[in-house]
This record gives C-alpha cells, structure tokens and sequence, in this order.
C-alpha cells in the first residue's frame, strides 16, 4: 500500500503524536544528566526534579517584596496587555474590514494606504510608541494593536469582499439600506472569520507583548524571562515558556469552542 | 397595458458587445422564460432587469417608473445558491424580509411589531411548508427546501417583479418537478409577474407563458466576439409554436447552424 494511503488507527495516532514529546523530554534529562555528572551545580539543564519544584515554589510561594505571587501577578498583566491590544486591534479590524469591503469608495481611500502600513515592521516603531506614548502599559498595547490591526483589516476586508453577491443583491431588493446591510447581512457573516482571524494573530501579538515586556516593563512574563536570563534561571526561564505555550493553547481553544458554539450556522455549512 | 418595458436596450463589456437592440414589452403577470446557450446573455439581461447592471443604450422601465440606478424593492430575486441569509434561521429570514424595508438604523423589529412579524412569517412558512423547520438554519435544509424559502424571502418584499436566475439548477430531477408545482401554485396565487432564466428549454416551455430566446443571430467565425446576442425567438406558449408576432417583422437568420 502506498504511504500516502496508509492511515494510523486512533489509539496508534495518538501514540505517535506523543512520541515527539516523550523523546524531547528524554533528550532533556539525558542532556541534563551529563552536564551535571559534569558539575552538579550546572544551571545551563538543572535536573527536571529541580525544574518541577521551581515551578512549584514560583506558582504558590508569594514574592518577598510584594507579598503577591510572580507567576499569577506576571500572568495577569501579560493576559491584561494581550486581551486590550488583541481586543483594540480586532474592533478596528472589524469596523474597517467592513468599510472597505463594502464600500468602494471607502475601498479607493484606504485599501493602498492599509497595504502600506502592513509592511512597516511593528519592532521598528517600538521606540517611537515609548518616546510618544512613555514606558507604560499603552506604548506595549499600542505595540500590539499596530502589530496586528493591519492584518486583520486586511483578512477580514477580504473576507467581506468574499461574500456571495447574491446575498448582498437578495438584501437590497428587500430594501436593506447600505447600513442595514452592513450590520444585518456582513457582520454577522464575517464575525466567525474575526475569530479565525483572532486566532491566527495571536501569535504575531505573543510576539510583541514579550518584545515589549523584555524592554520596558516592571512585571509581566516576558519581563519575567528576561529579567531571570541574567542569572541564567533556567528553573524559572523553563515552566514560564511552557506555561506562555499553554496559556496560547488555551486561548486558542477557548476561541475555537466559543465560534463552534456562537456560529452554529457555519458549522452546519459544512455537512 | 405593457407593465416591463425594456426599450432597445443595447450592453457591452470594455467595448464588447453582450446585448443588442433587445426591445419587449411584458404584460402584467406574465410569466416570461428566459433560455439560451450559455455565454449568450440571457444572465446579463437579467442584470439588467434586476438593475445589478445599467445598459450602455436604452432603457428598462416597470410600470412606467423612470429606470432604476439599483436593485430595489420593485425587484424580488432568487439565484440557483445563495439566495437566503445562512445566518438566520428561516423564520428569521422571513421577518428579515419586512425588517429591511420597515426599519432604519435599528433594522430590527422589537415587541409586538416583532411578534406581529414572526406570525406573518409563520404563516407563510405554513403555506410553504416550511413551518416544521422554522428554527433551523439554511444550511440544514435540503436545496428544494432553501430554494422555496428564498422564493417566499423574495415575495414578502412585495415586488412588482419576480426575477429568478436558474432557480433550479442546482436540484435533483424529482425536486425540480415538485418546485415547478410550487412556482406553479405562487403564481396562480399571487399574480406576480416573473422572469426566469432557466437552461433547460423543457422547464421554460412547462411553466412560461412566454418564451425567450437569446441568441447571437449574427457570427463572425474569425471573431466570436464582434456580435452580442439578441432574441431571437418569442413564442407565445399558450399557442404552441407560435411566435410572437411583432418579431418576425425583422427576418431572423440562425447564421451559426449552418456553419
């Protein structure tokens, strides 16, 4: 049988997608194993025991000096800056996706000026949003709304444009105005296409709040990394990434379970 | 007497003619077919008449109202797909019909005007034989199904013309029969007078009472293109066989059969 045809049954498949974890794990305690049989006090791979119970004292133990928990007080601003930026970027997206895919004058006037600035790279206006907007929290924001709006303008203008011209036509000879027609037929048609398109600029926008938090910040989890990265923590550096992967993961799931749920329209599209 | 009159109505693309010299003058409740080879304008009339498209000459007019810029409510339209709004439910579909054109910023019914709304959809729902399927969402219906929603969608928003591009097409054989039946009853219900594209010449000649057809009388082998496409037969199918009178005063000659 060719490859291409052969399929792994469900219990072997979900084998498989474990192996990769399992294997990475392995190479770390292996590697880890080496480095210290070396010098024990090695920070470079500390002991995966040392790295769970690390974790451990950072998720319960209060700071010192604030009396508050690192982990879940980084966590908080982080999610904080993320949910403003992402949430400001997806309004603005939404409002002039709609714009322009609706309106060809709206269309003419800024569809060339949009394109432009989605070749600006966010990074290199980072210093002019902290000498306009200072180091506080709404040069990171601003960062990540200008990091991903113009992406989402973009997806989402196209996802408008991409509406079948019979629904918009079927819409006007029932007397819909242009408003009507914004709001009643495009919205709730693009709507599952914002969170897609949330979805996909989640990345992008994990990517600038670190970049930021790295530069200027007096809490958050990329400040966190950065700050121990001195002191080569790695016990502190290794369950803040693994739980920045996790928290992405489940925004994401959560976006994904709540379109499923709010759009159950699109979901019987499929069948 | 003449309530759709389109008056040597001529169309091209970029210079390239579509449509030529088209002139027709329907009654009111005439059920008109519309058939054709494809790429031979019989869509691009039907632009036209939704006014999706102005013509480059000539002019449409219905019921002598001066010719519209844009689709409006005079115009009801249904498409072989997309014809109904996939976000609403069916009923919603049908009060969406009256919300349009009874609202403004709003666009939306609240309290008893919406309660009045939703029976009036449920009404109609009933007579369609829809009313068990109220809460579903198009996409859940079967395409004989959507399609008769998206006719009754089309309806309540009272137009004066009902204009139906390949309504069918996408459906199995048996349905098609059943939806004939249903435009069958529509009509003797309503009135209305409608104009269908179809491609399936048996469709046209079963439910119209009159009988385009688009044609392209003069062809050009060296260029395909040069010419656009014209009626070029107009039956009367209630006198089977028999043209329309007035379009044999010009001698029609099919040059591309004989090619």
């Amino acid at each position: 049988m060719r490859m291409i045809n052969r399929r792994p049954e469900r219990s072997i498949a979900i084998v498989l997608a474990m192996i990769p974890f399992v294997a990475m794990l392995i190479a770390y305690a292996v590697g880890s194993d080496v480095r210290r049989a070396a010098n024990p006090a090695d920070k470079l791979l500390p002991a995966p025991s040392h790295v769970v119970e690390s974790a451990g004292r950072l998720a319960t133990e209060p700071d010192k000096r604030s009396g508050e928990v690192l982990l879940w007080r980084d966590t908080r601003a982080s999610l904080v800056r993320l949910g403003l930026g992402v949430g400001l970027a997806a309004a603005i997206g939404l409002g002039f996706g709609l714009l322009i895919g609706l309106l060809p004058i709206a269309r003419a006037a800024l569809a060339p000026f949009i394109a432009t600035l989605s070749l600006i790279p966010p990074l290199a206006v980072l210093p002019i949003l902290f000498i306009v907007f200072g180091l506080g929290e709404v040069s990171k924001v601003a960062l990540i709304a200008i990091g991903v709006t113009p992406f989402l303008i973009r997806d989402l203008s196209q996802r408008v444009l991409e509406i079948p011209q019979e629904m918009i036509l079927k819409a006007q000879t029932l007397g819909a105005s242009s408003w009507q027609i914004m709001t009643r037929v495009a919205l709730p048609q693009v709507l599952p296409r914002l969170i897609q398109a949330v979805r996909l600029s989640l990345g992008p926008a994990w990517l600038f709040l670190i970049a930021a938090e790295a530069i200027a910040a007096t809490e958050g989890l990329g400040y966190r990394i950065f700050l121990v990265r001195r002191y080569l923590a790695m016990d502190v550096i290794l369950p803040y990434v693994a739980w920045i992967t996790f928290l992405a993961f489940a925004i994401d799931w959560t976006l994904r379970a709540v379109s499923r749920k709010a759009f159950r329209w699109v979901e019987e599209d499929r069948l | 007497m003449s309530f759709v009159r389109v008056e040597d109505v001529y169309q091209s693309y970029d210079r390239r003619p579509i449509l030529e010299r088209i002139s027709l003058s329907v009654p009111e409740g005439q059920f008109v077919s519309i058939v054709g080879a494809s790429g031979c304008g019989k869509s691009t009339f039907l632009r036209l008449l939704l006014a999706q498209e102005q013509p480059t000459e000539g002019e449409i007019r219905i019921a002598d109202a001066s010719p519209a810029r844009e689709p409006d409510r005079d115009r009801g339209v249904v498409f072989q797909q997309y014809s109904v709004f996939s976000h609403m439910t069916v009923r919603d579909n049908l009060i969406a019909a009256e919300e349009f054109a009874g609202t403004g910023l709003g666009a939306r019914f609240w309290g008893s005007r919406r309660r009045a709304a939703a029976q009036r959809a449920d009404a109609v729902l009933e007579r369609v034989g829809l009313g068990h399927v109220a809460h579903a969402f198009p996409a859940a219906l079967s395409g004989g199904m959507r399609q008769r929603l998206a006719i009754a969608q089309a309806l309540a928003g009272k137009p004066r013309i009902l204009l139906l591009d390949e309504p069918f097409g996408a459906l199995d054989p048996g349905t098609r029969l059943s939806m004939h039946e249903f435009l069958g009853d529509i009509r003797d219900d309503t009135g209305m007078t409608i104009f269908m594209v179809t491609h399936d010449l048996e469709e046209g000649f079963k439910l119209g009472d009159r009988v385009l057809v688009f044609d392209k009388p003069r062809w050009d082998p060296d260029d395909p293109d040069a010419y656009g496409a014209t009626i070029t037969y107009d039956f009367d199918t209630r006198m089977p066989g028999a043209p329309f009178p007035h379009l044999l005063k010009k001698d029609v000659t099919d040059v591309r059969h004989s090619a």
